[in-house]
């Protein structure tokens, strides 16, 4: 039997690992985007939130090339995605989001760690006060932006049903890795009294980034419905996980709009468990 | 007999399903084949393409709607109810699986074949996604990305790839492509004066993919053979320039919805440094979370304004 539909396209299995490293990863790119923009941005008192942020990123960051790595089929080749072991050239295709993305990666990762060892030991902070310092915040914090991003964008660049129908997936991975990120320095928060003079203004930051994944949720939907291929996301555990994904974008509003508002651990949970359904609905739905 | 431009003609009205041509593929290739899988009624015992079936034998037990043709076959209905294509990678001009690959693992070779490398292929898997006629098998033996090489190691001995040696009817034509050009259009004129007016070329000219090297006849439409006609012929890295500007315009937003709340005054004045955990999202709105908070003194505006100033 063959389907009258443009895709005649086999999945490429990116399953468990796939979906851990982009949840991983739009996590500590969010993180650092969101310690860049306390830290420039934000008013004195927010540098704690801005060091925890940053602190924050950088673990986040160094288990995603170890998913990526086991996930390959040959991981001892994983250097085979940066040069070329026929010829020694550096391998970079900057239109092709996988090899753009690795290189970006390497490079956030970079930053990640410079800003992670600001953040812990004093010399260093010294010697990135200023305008150096100042520099790789914003140079990372791009980098950031771009790792939450890129992941939606590596799947839109395909041939896969709803994946090449959805271009805006691309938005949608960085606003809701801007959510996620805004939920972990919540519940950080709970471990680091010192953050809370920023965690009301972290939390109206999180409520604007809900609102806008939920118009990219929308946009997404619509242009997968018009490629008609909107049934692979809602399958029965499909169902499921968008009913988490949006309960992961009431619950902010949701305890901002109560008299008696929510914990903010409890709330950052549901909004994490969104995050990661979100992901997992995009990735395995078109996939089953 | 060197080609230039090496390529197949599949002429799919003369191919009587013999499966020889998968056989001889297996046999040149050593491919292992999988385990024997039951596919319904179909003479289809192979079902796809795959990293250990290279060609592929597709039936296509299509019975037309005019029940009148079937009942009565003639020559005219012929081809119409049981389809057979001998299917096999298309060695895109433009090559979805070449263009994702992040590794240059895919090459185009000097008979201007698309082949992977194996010994640089790492297994990522994008080649797969972006592949659109389900060509592409991942073998979990190699830990590689798998595709008909046109018998790449033939080519350079001179010889003609394996599949096309074996198939008894010459439904499958190697050679160079310009010349199997004109081996195809003296066909499908042939087929039409005879009537099967739904006979095409598919992949002879560059509107799928910049043209196939390995392009068919086919005597329906490309659709009901499982192939994308030219105008679902799309590339993946359409989506590259939307991607990126939607997320582009996205971190613009978010930076400005950030820049916002971050720098919002008045009505979330920050606590002392040593006040307690807030207990709500949002402790500075919220009256329970407000008590909590000590009022610190306002700063000055100009204070507020200075960025990136750290304590």
């Amino acid at each position: 039997m063959y389907l009258a539909a443009e895709h005649f396209v086999r999945a490429p299995e990116w399953t468990w690992l796939i979906l851990a490293y982009f949840f991983f990863a739009g996590l500590s790119g969010g993180c650092y985007a969101l310690g860049a923009l306390l830290r420039l941005a934000g008013r004195p008192g927010d540098e704690k939130a801005a060091r925890v942020a940053f602190l924050l990123a950088f673990p986040l960051i160094i288990v995603c090339p170890i998913l990526l790595t086991v996930d390959l089929g040959q991981p001892a080749r994983f250097w085979h995605m940066l040069i070329d072991s026929a010829g020694g050239d550096l391998n970079f295709k900057y239109w092709s989001p996988m090899s753009l993305g690795v290189w970006a990666l390497g490079a956030y990762s970079v930053f990640a760690f410079i800003s992670f060892a600001e953040a812990l030991v004093a010399p260093v902070r010294a010697l990135l006060a200023g305008f150096l310092g100042r520099l790789v915040v914003i140079v990372g914090g791009v980098l950031g932006l771009f790792v939450c991003a890129y992941t939606g964008v590596l799947l839109s660049v395909s041939n896969q049903p709803v994946w090449s129908d959805g271009w805006p997936l691309g938005g949608l991975f960085l606003a809701s890795a801007l959510s996620g990120a805004a939920a972990v320095l919540l519940i950080a928060s709970r471990y680091r009294p010192e953050m809370a003079p920023t965690m009301g203004r972290i939390a109206d930051a999180d409520r604007y980034f809900v609102v806008l994944e939920a118009v990219l949720i929308a946009v997404f939907l619509v242009t997968v419905a018009a490629a008609g291929t909107l049934g692979k996301l809602f399958g029965a555990v499909g169902i499921l996980l968008w009913l988490v994904v949006l309960a992961g974008l009431a619950v902010p509003i949701l305890a901002h709009s109560r008299q008696r508002p929510l914990s903010p651990a409890l709330t950052s949970i549901v909004v994490l468990a969104g995050v990661l359904a979100l992901r997992a609905v995009v990735i395995f739905g078109p996939q089953s | 007999m060197a080609v230039k431009r090496a390529g197949f003609f599949t002429d799919t009205s003369i191919c009587i399903g013999c499966k020889a041509c998968e056989v001889a593929c297996k046999e040149w290739n050593g491919l292992q084949g999988n385990p024997p899988d039951v596919l319904l009624d179909s003479y289809d015992n192979t079902g796809q393409l795959d990293a250990e079936n290279w060609r592929h034998v597709k039936f296509i037990e299509h019975m037309p709607a005019s029940t009148n043709q079937v009942n009565q076959p003639t020559s005219v209905a012929g081809g119409q109810a049981w389809l057979m294509m001998s299917d096999v990678c298309k060695h895109c001009q433009h090559a979805s699986c070449m263009d994702v690959c992040p590794t240059n693992a895919i090459v185009r070779t000097e008979f201007d074949t698309v082949y992977i490398q194996q010994e640089v292929c790492n297994g990522c898997r994008n080649c797969i996604a972006a592949c659109p006629y389900d060509v592409i098998g991942f073998s979990q033996a190699t830990g590689t990305a798998h595709k008909c090489t046109l018998c790449y190691d033939r080519l350079q001995n001179d010889l003609t790839p394996a599949c096309a040696k074996a198939c008894p009817t010459q439904s499958i034509t190697f050679g160079d492509v310009d010349h199997l050009h004109q081996l195809a259009d003296a066909r499908l004129l042939a087929l039409q004066k005879q009537g099967y007016t739904k006979a095409e070329l598919y992949g002879r000219d560059d509107k799928v993919y910049g043209g196939l090297n390995n392009f068919f006849l086919l005597m329906d439409k490309p659709e009901v053979y499982g192939l994308p006609n030219a105008d679902n012929a799309v590339l993946p890295g359409r989506n590259n320039l939307p991607g990126y500007l939607g997320g582009l315009v996205t971190g613009a937003v978010a930076l400005v919805a950030g820049l916002v709340a971050f720098r919002r005054r008045g009505e979330s004045p920050p606590p002392p440094e040593s006040a307690p955990v807030p207990v709500g999202v949002g402790p500075s709105e919220s009256p329970a979370a407000a008590e909590a908070e000590a009022p610190p003194p306002a700063p000055p505006p100009e204070h507020r304004r200075r960025l990136g100033r750290r304590p």
